[in-house]
């Protein structure tokens, strides 16, 4: 349960950004493969928003796909976890995409 | 305790150090815990709504929120709206959440690099066997290392009261609800610890093959515990955690011949989740396979030792 304390720092961010307004939405980027379950952060959101400048915001979160790129042959492909391989045979890949974790952006009133 | 997310007085980080035997929480005011607890949970709608309102609620009213303002204005409930648009403001942020941590363990390396420290982070499951390899390693080092060990657990001095046995000072830090050690629980801890120039610091994280994967403490490098007991496709079950050590130590080899424990295919699920992973066949009951595990930590301090020379 790491989403609780990922949470929790979102909230934090958030509040501080919002410098005492009150914020009604709140937006990541949560990728494929960066070890956070959505659906956690979802669970947690209301809780840790409560008593917040957050409390009642809405929560969009938009997932990225996972992607990497072959350090053999250069080719990119999709990735559903953090190791695969390529068509050229190697499993020497880097993740170039679906580990973000960010606050996208905030709406404020 | 807080029935809503489990948090209590009973729950926030605590540094207990072994030596003096005080114990301090890891953070005063608490900045990753700001959710208010006098949250009442009854909702008191005796006034009357003479307006209409319809509004199509996106989520529902699980959570508690109490109205006590009156309803005889044209009030907006500001609950679920999303697009309060003639007013609001969209700010972009791009803000990496695990900023915070990431720039506190920047300061935690910059303090390791400043004092030629060797920082190792211990990760496992539970049960693993890491604190019976620290133990051995410090007992069979110690004349040629200084070891320091940083205990990470949720509760109890178990772990740290072995470590102090040994005779290398340690401090233990419960995480109370929480999972995983992060950069601030580990700064709270150095200070502490106290490191002299030149010494080695074991830190051994909470059991757990998920969160401290996430969390960079400023470590110089993350080491896998993963025990032959466990089942040979942790690895691929688990890949966060293997991608991100530098090392692996398949401990208590010694079982070998009593398990169906596929070694080969283990080391593969290892090697495809983390091409670059170093693999140490060990046995902390036994000493089996430990040289290269201290040759590798003493060729890291050495190392570590030079490259500072350079610097000078």
């Amino acid at each position: 349960m790491h989403e609780l304390g990922i949470t929790q720092n979102i909230v934090a961010i958030v509040s501080e950004q919002a410098g005492g307004k009150k914020v009604v939405r709140v937006k990541l980027l949560i990728g494929a493969l960066s070890a956070i379950e959505p659906e956690a952060i979802r669970f947690c959101f209301d809780i840790c928003a409560d008593g917040t400048s957050l409390k009642g915001a809405a929560l969009e979160i938009e997932e990225v796909a996972g992607r990497g790129r072959c350090n053999q042959c250069g080719q990119e492909l999709p990735l559903s976890l953090l190791a695969g391989v390529c068509d050229c045979g190697s499993r020497d890949l880097v993740c170039i995409a679906g580990q973000e974790l960010k606050i996208k952006e905030m709406e404020v009133v | 305790m807080c029935t809503t997310c489990g948090c209590g007085d009973d729950s926030k980080p605590v540094v207990v150090n072994m030596e003096t035997g005080q114990s301090h929480p890891v953070s005063n005011d608490s900045p990753d815990h700001s959710h208010s607890h006098d949250h009442g949970h009854e909702h008191s709608h005796d006034h009357t709504h003479d307006h209409s309102h319809s509004h199509d609620h996106p989520h529902d009213h699980d959570h508690s929120h109490s109205h006590d303002h009156s309803h005889s204005h044209d009030h907006r409930h500001d609950h679920g709206q999303l697009h309060a648009t003639e007013t609001s403001t969209t700010i972009t942020l791009e803000a990496n959440i695990l900023a915070k941590n990431d720039r506190l363990a920047e300061r935690n390396r910059g303090f390791f690099q400043a004092l030629n420290i060797l920082a190792v982070n211990l990760v496992s499951s539970p049960g693993s066997g890491k604190t019976s390899l620290l133990e051995r390693t410090i007992s069979d080092l110690k004349t040629e290392m200084q070891f320091y060990v940083i205990e990470g657990d949720q509760a109890t001095l178990n772990d740290a009261e072995r470590i102090k046995r040994t005779g290398a000072p340690v401090v233990q830090i419960n995480t109370g609800a929480g999972c995983h050690l992060d950069a601030e629980m580990l700064a709270r801890g150095l200070t502490e610890l106290n490191p002299p120039k030149d010494s080695i610091i074991m830190i051994e994280n909470v059991g757990n093959l998920v969160c401290p994967a996430l969390f960079d403490l400023g470590e110089k490098c993350k080491v896998a515990v993963l025990s032959i007991t466990e089942g040979e496709d942790k690895p691929i079950k688990y890949p966060h955690m293997f991608r991100a050590a530098e090392i692996l130590l398949l401990n208590k080899i010694d079982l070998l011949p009593h398990l169906k424990f596929d070694l080969d295919a283990c080391k593969n699920y290892a090697l495809s989740v983390n091409p670059k992973i170093k693999i140490f066949e060990v046995s902390a009951t036994t000493g089996q396979g430990l040289d290269s595990w201290y040759s590798w930590l003493k060729a890291n301090l050495q190392h570590h030792a030079k490259s500072v020379e350079k610097v000078l």
